[in-house]
């Protein structure tokens, strides 16, 4: 597996650290309650196919990125600043 | 059928014509007590122990693919109880203890091999990391020995004990730790609950979980609608999804483990051994190969496959620990889909519909759970009460953050073990 990091190009995964779905992207208000809470720090959709990944270039030049691929063939399909998502998002 | 020696010896002098199938191929019945998702080790130990122990035999086990064609028949195949945290230490004691009846109880040759397990260390932290692990077992009543050095060598003459950057410091030794030959684990459990009038639907996958009222009423298949007053979860990797057929969000996230074999060997490596400095942890099989493995490649997959760093990682920490591997020959790898939580700790517990039940999460540590699990979720199942073994396996225990099972100490959070 090979990401593309939207600065530095197509980059091996040794140097990509992963953090998991990308719901921290959506990071509830503290005060949201416990449901929230939960659902945010441990229950996940989990997909098998299409999914949202947040990935760190740990080993490049240290941006956060969204990695749309699909967990059963391994295809990446899109690499994005998260910087970038999360500005489109607003 | 009873197997036993002298039937091997009259089956033998008569041209081998006795034997019959381990199971029946029944149709799906449109009507059980309880139905089982999921015919891997856990679902099958469940479906024997629901009709051994609490005379629940109007049962399926429902399986999509072929009994035994999951992870059960792909793992390192290691039984151990060598556990920490209250809730695992007691679980995991109580499996080994069905593990050492197993085969008289099953009247089937898993292969249990009690050959003793080593986890390495290399450090004076590692060591009384290890010391305390150790006295937790034998408080559990289970058996450890600290090992020094020259202890370890006695055992493992063939590591590398010149190595200057992970030195051998010494190991904790699990006499009664071992393997089993993991797919004979399922036939076995599989025949057991035949035998028993349980029926092991292959080639069935689930296609939705009807609730009504919040009460489970039954499951749709690919060979049609199945009612049942009891329906229990038991799918590791693939529980996001059923779960999400009763409108469950879980707190589990699928990842691949790899694991690999070599050609068959002569026999070389007597015991289990674990590298403490990195990941990699090997035994012989019966046939010769060695079968070893390595951490997750720690990104959500369902390939069943992983990628080359992983690899490279337990290839190179082989060449560290043991030099002599360099000369075997890798054959096969492969890559299964763990049901990972973010303690690291599984579940078996109750949903929120009444009737419907969840054995899930065990990470990579399912396969020395299949004796337990299956015990306590069939108490679970049949009695509504937790066993006591099992009873701190709760599913919300991430959303109230007590009875945590952190046995690494990395944290409670997904992608931290």
């Amino acid at each position: 597996m090979r990401l593309t990091c939207p600065l530095c190009g197509e980059r091996d995964i040794r140097e990509f650290s992963y953090r998991g779905a990308a719901v921290a992207l959506d990071r509830p208000a503290p005060d949201a309650g416990e449901a929230a809470w939960d659902d945010y720090v441990h229950l996940r959709e989990n997909p098998a196919g299409e999914s949202r990944d947040l990935w760190h270039h740990e080993s490049g030049c240290s941006a956060w990125l969204v990695v749309t691929r699909n967990t059963v063939t391994h295809a990446v399909l899109k690499c994005e600043l998260a910087a970038d998502v999360k500005g489109a998002a607003r | 059928m009873h197997y036993s020696a002298f039937k091997i010896l009259t089956e033998g002098l008569s041209g081998n014509r006795g034997w019959k199938p381990h199971w029946r191929d029944p149709e799906p019945k449109s009507e059980y007590d309880a139905v089982i998702i999921g015919g891997g080790g856990h679902g099958l130990s469940t479906a024997y122990y629901l009709a051994k122990n609490h005379g629940m035999t109007n049962i399926a086990v429902l399986e999509k693919g072929y009994i035994g064609g999951g992870n059960v028949g792909r793992n390192t195949t290691i039984v151990r109880a060598n556990y920490f945290l209250p809730g695992n230490s007691e679980f995991y004691s109580h499996s080994l203890k069905l593990w050492e009846g197993l085969e008289q109880d099953l009247n089937y040759n898993v292969m249990h091999s009690q050959r003793g397990l080593i986890n390495l260390f290399h450090s004076d932290g590692q060591r009384d990391a290890f010391a305390r692990r150790g006295n937790a077992m034998i408080n559990q009543g289970d058996d450890a020995v600290l090992l020094d050095r020259d202890g370890v060598r006695r055992h493992l003459p063939y590591l590398d004990y010149e190595n200057i950057r992970f030195p051998i410091y010494g190991g904790l030794l699990h006499p009664r730790g071992g393997t089993a030959r993991h797919d004979a684990v399922a036939w076995g459990y599989a025949r057991g609950a035949d035998q028993r009038g349980v029926d092991l639907i292959q080639n069935c996958e689930v296609t939705g979980i009807d609730i009504e009222n919040g009460k489970v009423r039954g499951v749709q298949t690919t060979r049609g609608a199945i009612r049942a007053k009891k329906v229990g979860i038991v799918v590791a990797g693939r529980s996001g999804q059923v779960a999400a057929m009763a409108g469950m969000r879980l707190p589990i996230e699928s990842h691949v483990l790899q694991a690999f074999v070599t050609e068959g060997l002569k026999p070389c490596i007597d015991h289990v051994v674990s590298f403490g400095m990195g990941h990699f942890y090997i035994s012989q099989s019966d046939k010769g190969g060695l079968v070893f493995g390595g951490d997750l490649d720690f990104y959500a997959s369902y390939a069943q496959r992983g990628n080359l760093p992983m690899k490279e990682h337990v290839m190179e920490a082989a060449m560290t620990l043991m030099p002599m591997i360099g000369k075997a020959r890798v054959l096969r790898s492969w890559g299964g889909i763990m049901d990972m939580t973010p303690d690291g700790s599984p579940i078996i517990d109750k949903t929120d519909t009444d009737g419907l039940f969840i054995d899930c999460g065990w990470c990579y540590g399912g396969f020395k759970a299949v004796p337990g699990s299956g015990y306590s979720f069939a108490h679970l199942m049949a009695t509504g009460n937790h066993h006591e073994a099992a009873a701190r396996y709760r599913l919300d225990r991430f959303r109230t953050g007590r009875g945590l099972m952190d046995e690494e100490g990395t944290g409670s959070q997904h992608n931290l073990h």
